[in-house]
Order: C-alpha cells, then structure tokens, then sequence
C-alpha cells in the first residue's frame, strides 16, 4: 500500500519538457527513411529502445473506434513464426522487457535489454519481427476483443473515466480527439482481424516511424539497429495530417448522474498544439495556474485554503492538434458548487490580473532549476527523445529550455493566456453533483 | 484520455518487485557510506555520478502497524501535516522553498513506514536535509491547520478507496485475513476514525515516533559522501533522541481454516483476492523459503507467458487478467498474493478452481527447470535496470533498513535467488498454498445505484444545460 500525499505535482510534468544543456543527440534518417535520435551513454550495461508511429486513436474513425489501440495491443502477440508465448518467453529469457504505448497521437512499443550481444540482439529480433510481421491470430484477436469490451465496461461505472470521456467529447465534438481510445464495447466488438491487418499495413511504415535509442551501444551499433527495425517495414508516407480542432463556441454543460460520494469536476476547452509559438508562456503560466502543484492557485485555493480536495490541477497537454486545456478537481458531493464556483472565481482572477512577480519568479526558479531532474535516468532521457522526434521539436530545443522559461514576463503569459482561455466557452462536465444539504456526508 | 486498469491496491507494486527489488554493485563505480549518528540516526549515503542530481529520503520506522483502533490512520495524517509549518518554516513553506530550489518534493505512508523525500540539483542538498531537521523536531500542529488538512485526507480516502470496489475489496481482504496484528486496518485509516480525529492524536503521534533514533536518512546521487554525513551531523545530530515505547509484537494467531468474505459494490466485473499467510525475510543469509517464494510469484507471474496469465487468460480465457505478487521485504506477517478478474460469464468459483488446479499442478509436478532460469534471467537482468533510477535506489535502501534488514544483504539475496531450486519451489507451494493459510476475497458486482444528485446543474456564466 502506498499512500501518496499529493498527485498534483505529477500533472505538472505532462506539460513539461527539458533536459539538462549539453546532451549529445545524434540524428538521422534510415534509407527507408525512418528518423532516429541517439545517445551514446554506457554508464550501466543496458539499452533503451522506443519505436513511436503516428498511430494512435486520433487515426480512428467513430464507427471503428478501437481499431489503432487493438491492432497496437496485439502486434506482440504473435508474429511472424513466434507465438504470443514464445515471443514474452524469449524476451523474458534474456531478461529484456517489452512495453508499449499508445495515446492520441502515438502508438509504439519500447524495449529494455541488458546491452550483452546475445541479449541485446535477440531482443531487436524479436522487436523487429513484431513491427514488421504481426500475424493478428483470429483467436488472440477474439480473445484480446472480449478482454477489451470487459474493461470497457468496467471502466463505465468509474466517475473517473466517464467524466473525461465526455469531456473529451464536449471538447472535440467530430474531431477524432473526441474519440475513446480504446472506443467502446459496440465499436470494437465489430472489428475483425482484416481491419488489424489494414491498420497496421496503412501505419506502421518506415517512413512514419520514430526511433529513440539510448545507452550503451555505439553510433554504429545504433545505426545497424535503427536501419534493421525499419528495414522489414515498407516506406510509405510520412503520416496523414490531422483535421484542425475548432474552438467552442459556447459554453457546454453536462451533468452525468453517479452514486459516488465525490462528484468529479473537469472544466476546459482546446488548448495548445506542440508547436504552439507561446509553449513557454503558457508553460510558466500553467505552473502558476494549476500545473506547480503546491505553488498554484488552484491547490492554493481548493486544497489549502479550504481543503475541499485532495487533488486540484489544471494542464494543457501539448499534441499535433490543439490538445486539451483541462482544469479537475475531485469533491465530497455537498462542496461541489462551491469547488465550482471557486475555480471558476480563481481562473477568471488570473486571466484579468495575471500573476504577481512573486508567484512568477518562483514558477521560473523551479522550472529552470529542476532542468536537470527531467533527464536524470536513461528512461526519462529516452522518453525525451522519443517525444523530441515525434513532433518534430527543434534541434535546440533541450539546450534553449532554461534561456526560454527565464525570458518570459508577466506581460507574455497574460496575453498567452487571454488568447487562448475564454471561460465563457468552455466545457464543464460534473460527474456525481450537488447533494441537497441534509445529505451532506462530511 | 488514460484507459484505467483494473488492479488492487497494493498488489502493482508488488508484482514489479521480483524484477525490480535486486541490487548488486554493477558496473558504475557506487559507493555506500552508512553510519550512526550519536543520537542514534542512521545515514546511508551511495553515490551515483550519472547526473548532477541528489534524492534525500527521510524515513521513520513509523506506519499503519503502528496505529491503535480509534486512530487509524494518524501515521497519514500526520504525514499531511508534516507540510503544515514549524516556528521556523509556516505552513506551506517547505514546499516553496524545496520548489524554488528547483526540487521535487512529497512523502508516503505504508503499514511498515513512512518516508519523506526531495529530488534536487546536487549542489542543493543541503536545503533538503536541514528542512527535514528542522520539521523532524519543530513541527507546530496548529489546530486550524489540523481542520482543514483532515478534511483533504477524507477526500483522499473517499477518491482511492470509497469510490473504488477494487480497492476496497483489498481492504476488506486485510480485515478479513488479519485477526490480531494491524495489517488488518488500511493505511489511510477506516472513515470514521478519520472523522472522530483531533490534532491532540496527531501531535501524540509524533511526539512518539518523531525522534531521531527513529528515522534513518538515505542520500542517493552526485554527492560527496563525506560532506553529507557532516551536514547529517549538523542538522540532525542536535536534535536529541527520545525513548521509543516498547513495540508489542500483535502477533497474528495461527489461521486454522480457509476465511472467505465478498463484498457487494457497485461494479461490472467481479474480482477474486487469493491470499495465504506467508513467511517475511527475516534472516537474509538463513532464510530459504522468502526466496523459493519469490521465484514461485515469477514461476506464476513473471512474464506474459507464465504460468497464470497462460492458462487462465490466455488458453481457458477464464479471465481478463490475473496476477500474482509476493514481497518478502516486511516488517509484519506476511501474505502470498493472487488476484483475478473473471471473463465475461464465468463465475469467481469457476476462476477459483483454475487458479488452485494451477497450484496444486506446482505442488505435485514442481516446476520446470526453464521456467526456473527464466525467472532467474529476469531477476539478473533486473538487478541492472533497477540502477536506472536514483530514487528507487534509495527507496530499495530504506525499504530494507526500516524493515529490520541491512541494505547490506540485498547482494546477498541475490546470490540466493540464483540458488533456489525446483524442489524448493515445489516444497514451498506445498508447506503455504494451502487452505489452512487462506483468505479468500470476492468482489460481488451490484448494479449501480440511483443517484443522489437532487439538484441541477449551478448556475454559469455563459453556459447551457446539455441535459
């Protein structure tokens, strides 16, 4: 049991992205035309692999909703001679772990192997084979099908999960961001194994992968590496844009019915793209705002004034399109209206006055000064790299963070925030609600 | 939007550990300082120079098991107001200044523990350790800060376990497997207890358990080992020690019998818990059967092939997910863990028996000598990955220490594992998988209920009602 004091300072790092000035990051592209990004580093025996491909949900479509997380999830479970077994008993025979991922944007699998040769090489082998040869069984499709629809199912009686699902859809309306991720118990029940196989034939090439490599491997291991994982893939084309999002254009309101005795609280509306010129204003701003745990209004106010949540946050996630802008709070059912009334006073406070010097300076102390946290272990740099490559960031991206974050004023972030943030178009969706007093369960 | 996992509480952790909670000297030159402080606090500083980055953990041999009925759930709470100011430092102002030095900051509270910890650039550790000095003894506990913080913790508890049947089906699995010893009661506390607390409980709690001869202090990162023993010194070398209370043993009887129990909650999926009583590590270079477990769990569980996920999920498709954990690392009586949620239209018992014909398969058939190395390649390989990590690496350290153990013998425990043979693994399926050691758990799903919600929606500026 691990009882964690606080999770808000965890939502401040979705937003973030930085690294320590001076990491040697080496770029390429394969023959097939896969981009790779690499550090050398050989301070323990071991290699980090990711394989990212613009493959997520937001490649879905409404009536197939499910499609990109299925075929994702069963890639490894069964390809090329391999079964589903043979495939997690040869990895776990060297040791080596195979994950994946997947959200919106992305889908991909990322690989840790001790760096030895025979285990390193038989885990890219077995990588490889998953990328480039997934068999998509009938019965490990129908099976992995059930098991989907079941925690689907599950997953809709949890406040939390059906509120930011019709958050989602508030925000995102026909763009395939309002899509479930892993879509819903009638749409993924209609897919068949030939759907997975167009899926993966449409999306998984070379020429729309991403490969992040660090550790201990040299740049011509790397290089072999990288043009072996895309060589068994066709090249095809970099990735289909994705529709634009539009804004609201009024405020929306929904109250879903629960039994819980906390009514979950999400209030937003599209907020930034990766490539969003203002990244830092509306990161420093966002610190202030709701994304500094402790540092923030939003705890200030909900949590420590008051103490009517444990957690209070709000972020923008940063993806191709604009992502969400999403402030959430989670309360006993009497206090919602005030909680309610509370955030809404906190955001429209901020957006009219902006911050004080004080709450500025301690944002940019943190920010700049916790640069070297963010890539302190060869998982956390990995992960940079594989988001670095996947949206395409710029090359000093890493090393202008801290000049970036110190040369934003209050005047920046004011007119990032106002820009983007009407609180009279928003979305606010309220799971659970408002007891009538007498009910009140303090 | 995140697709939730289904899990119980306590149990993910668990079944990362067989991988994860190995340590060897690998190649990167570490080097772990530990000594004493003359107040009777531990220091253990290991050096990691990968990046210019320092972990302080604080650690109390303080928790859950701790508590006495009426009060559960102090230790967390006074954890909370841990943040809520000496005379030196107000309320609040340990974060900001952990924050604007660039840190990360929070704390945790287990059954065995509790632990306080800052992630920061090296060169400001120091701030760290005489912010932790300085709350280890000046702590203020001021009333109107107790009110509001007590009112976060019952929030706390109404989002991870009132609104959870997964997790409240593992809490109603502690009461239920433990009659004497407080593993039986959660660690956030039961509601009511909550409810009925007052800061005297709180200061009461620390006034007893918030010493130095208490607390153990782990420093894991790019530091110089030298200077931060005589920072230890300085900051916590003045506060004096105070005498711990004898800690009564609570020891739990011996079970005679299997103990069933369900739980009705709103729900779709049901979930069984299998869970028997268990040996903890005690002696690291004695003890066989903690090891022979753990390989069991790895036997069972380790990998996507393994012996559970295999034959429940994947060949009889009796459910959608199964696991197994055991942690020999306790300062209490311990417990072997399965967990399981049914298919659609397969019943708990129908999963039940599958899980025990796979048992009882261990306990007649032992294992094979593959699936042995298999779990034994994880386990080395685990042993590197774990390096990774500053904080985990501290985390292991004072998970050890504050359990009675030495951070010493985790090599040892490696080379034990690599020993363990398939008959020690059959032998200890045989002597604890067995219905005398076992508590059963069932989540029984209700459909969910009317909502209480009586009124609309509040007003909003701008807004439209949708529905």
């Amino acid at each position: 049991m691990f009882v964690e004091r606080s999770v808000v300072v965890l939502i401040a790092l979705l937003f973030s992205l930085s690294a320590w000035a001076g990491l040697d990051i080496q770029r390429w592209t394969t023959a097939q035309g896969a981009r790779v990004y690499f550090v050398e580093n050989h301070d323990l025996p071991m290699l980090d692999v990711s394989v990212a491909f613009a493959a997520g949900s937001a490649y879905d479509t409404a009536d197939k909703a499910g499609l990109a997380s299925l075929t994702r999830a069963t890639m490894n479970l069964g390809a090329g001679d391999l079964s589903e077994q043979q495939i997690a008993e040869q990895l776990a025979d060297v040791g080596a772990q195979m994950g994946g991922f997947f959200d919106q944007d992305r889908a991909g699998f990322s690989l840790r192997s001790l760096s030895g040769l025979s285990e390193r090489d038989l885990a890219i082998a077995v990588l490889r084979t998953v990328l480039a040869r997934p068999v998509f069984p009938e019965a490990v499709v129908a099976r992995e099908k059930a098991r989907t629809i079941a925690n689907l199912q599950e997953a809709a009686t949890k406040p939390e999960y059906l509120g930011e699902k019709a958050f989602q859809a508030a925000l995102y309306g026909s763009h395939p961001y309002a899509l479930s991720e892993a879509g819903e118990p009638e749409t993924v029940a209609k897919l068949d194994r030939a759907d997975l196989v167009d899926f993966h034939r449409r999306h998984y090439r070379a020429a729309n992968m991403v490969v992040a490599i660090m550790g201990d491997i040299d740049r011509a291991g790397a290089d072999k590496l990288a043009a072996d994982l895309a060589a068994g893939l066709p090249a095809g084309e970099a990735p289909p844009a994705l529709p634009p999002v539009a804004a609201l254009a009024t405020g929306v309101e929904r109250l879903i019915p629960h039994h819980a005795t906390q009514s979950h609280l999400f209030i937003g509306q599209p907020g930034m793209s990766r490539d969003d010129p203002d990244y830092f204003p509306l990161l420093v701003g966002n610190y202030i705002l709701g994304g500094g745990g402790f540092d923030s209004r939003m705890v200030e106010e909900i949590r420590q004034k008051r103490g009517l949540a444990y957690s209070a946050y709000s972020y923008f996630m940063p993806m191709k399109e604009l992502g969400p802008f999403q402030i959430g709070l989670q309360t006993r059912r009497d206090a919602t209206d005030q909680a309610l009334a509370v955030v809404r006073e906190t955001l429209k406070q901020f957006l009219a006055e902006g911050p004080t010097e004080a709450e500025l300076k301690q944002a940019k102390d943190n920010l700049v000064g916790s640069f070297p946290l963010r890539l302190d272990s060869n998982r956390k740099i990995l992960d940079h790299l594989a988001m670095i490559g996947f949206y395409n960031l710029a090359p000093d991206w890493l090393d202008s963070y801290t000049k970036k974050v110190a040369a934003v004023g209050r005047g920046d972030i004011v007119r990032a925030l106002r820009a983007r943030l009407h609180p009279e178009a928003m979305a606010t969706v309220i799971v659970g609600g408002q007891n009538e007093p007498e009910k009140a369960d303090k | 939007m995140r697709f939730p996992q289904l899990w119980i509480a306590g149990m993910k952790m668990k079944r990362s550990l067989l991988i994860l909670a190995l340590f060897l000297v690998g190649p990167v030159q570490a080097e772990t300082l530990e000594r004493t402080l003359a107040n009777g606090m531990k220091v253990i500083v290991k050096t990691d120079r990968r990046a210019p980055v320092a972990v302080s953990q604080v650690w109390y041999r303080a928790g859950s098991m701790d508590e006495s009925y009426g009060t559960t759930g102090v230790a967390h709470v006074l954890e909370h107001m841990m943040f809520k100011g000496t005379k030196a430092v107000p309320a609040g102002q340990f974060s900001k200044r952990i924050a604007a030095a660039g840190g990360r900051e929070n704390a945790f509270t287990s059954r065995d523990h509790t632990a306080y910890f800052q992630t920061l650039q090296a060169d400001r550790l120091e701030l760290a350790l005489r912010l932790e000095a300085d709350r280890m003894a000046n702590l203020v506990l001021a009333p109107e800060e107790f009110a509001k913080e007590i009112d976060v913790v019952k929030e706390e508890r109404r989002m991870r376990t009132e609104d959870n049947p997964q997790a409240k089906l593992y809490e109603t699995l502690m009461a239920t497997a433990f009659q004497a010893h407080p593993y039986r009661h959660p660690v956030i506390g039961w509601m009511d207890d909550l409810k009925h607390m007052a800061v005297a409980d709180a200061r009461r709690w620390y006034k007893t358990w918030y010493t130095p001869n208490n607390a153990i202090l782990v420093v894991v990162g790019d530091v110089n080992p030298k200077r931060v023993m005589a920072w230890a010194e300085k900051y916590f070398g003045a506060i004096k020690a105070r005498t711990l209370p004898a800690r009564k043993p609570q020891a739990e009887p011996e079970q005679q019998g299997v103990k069933r129990v369900a739980l009705k909650a709103p729900a779709k999926l049901p979930a069984v818990i299998l869970a028997w009583q268990a040996p903890r590590l005690a002696n690291p270079a004695d003890d066989s059967d903690p090891y022979a477990l753990e390989v069991l769990a790895g036997v069972l569980d380790g990998n996507n092939s393994a012996r559970l996920p295999k034959s429940l999920v994947q060949e009889k498709q009796l459910a959608v997910d199964v696991s197994a954990g055991y942690d020999p690392v306790a300062r209490g009586p311990n417990q072997f863990m399965v967990d399981a949620t049914p298919a659609e239209g397969k019943t708990v018992a129908e999963v039940e028996t599958a899980l025990k014909a796979e048992i009882k398969r261990v306990q007649d058939e032992g294992v094979a000598e593959s699936e042995l190395n298999r779990v034994k390649a994880q386990v080395l390989a685990g042993q590197v990955f774990q390096q990774d990590s500053l904080f985990y690496q501290g985390m292991l350290i004072g998970e050890w220490e504050t359990a009675g153990l030495s951070w010493r013998d985790r090599a040892v425990r490696f080379d034990k594992l690599k020993a363990v043979t398939a008959e020690q693994v059959r032998a200890v399926a045989k002597k604890y998988l067995v219905d005398d050691r076992l508590t059963v758990a069932v989540l029984d799903p209700q459909p969910m209920p009317a909502d209480a919600t009586k009124r609309g929606f509040a007003p909003a500026q701008g807004g439209h009602h949708v529905r």
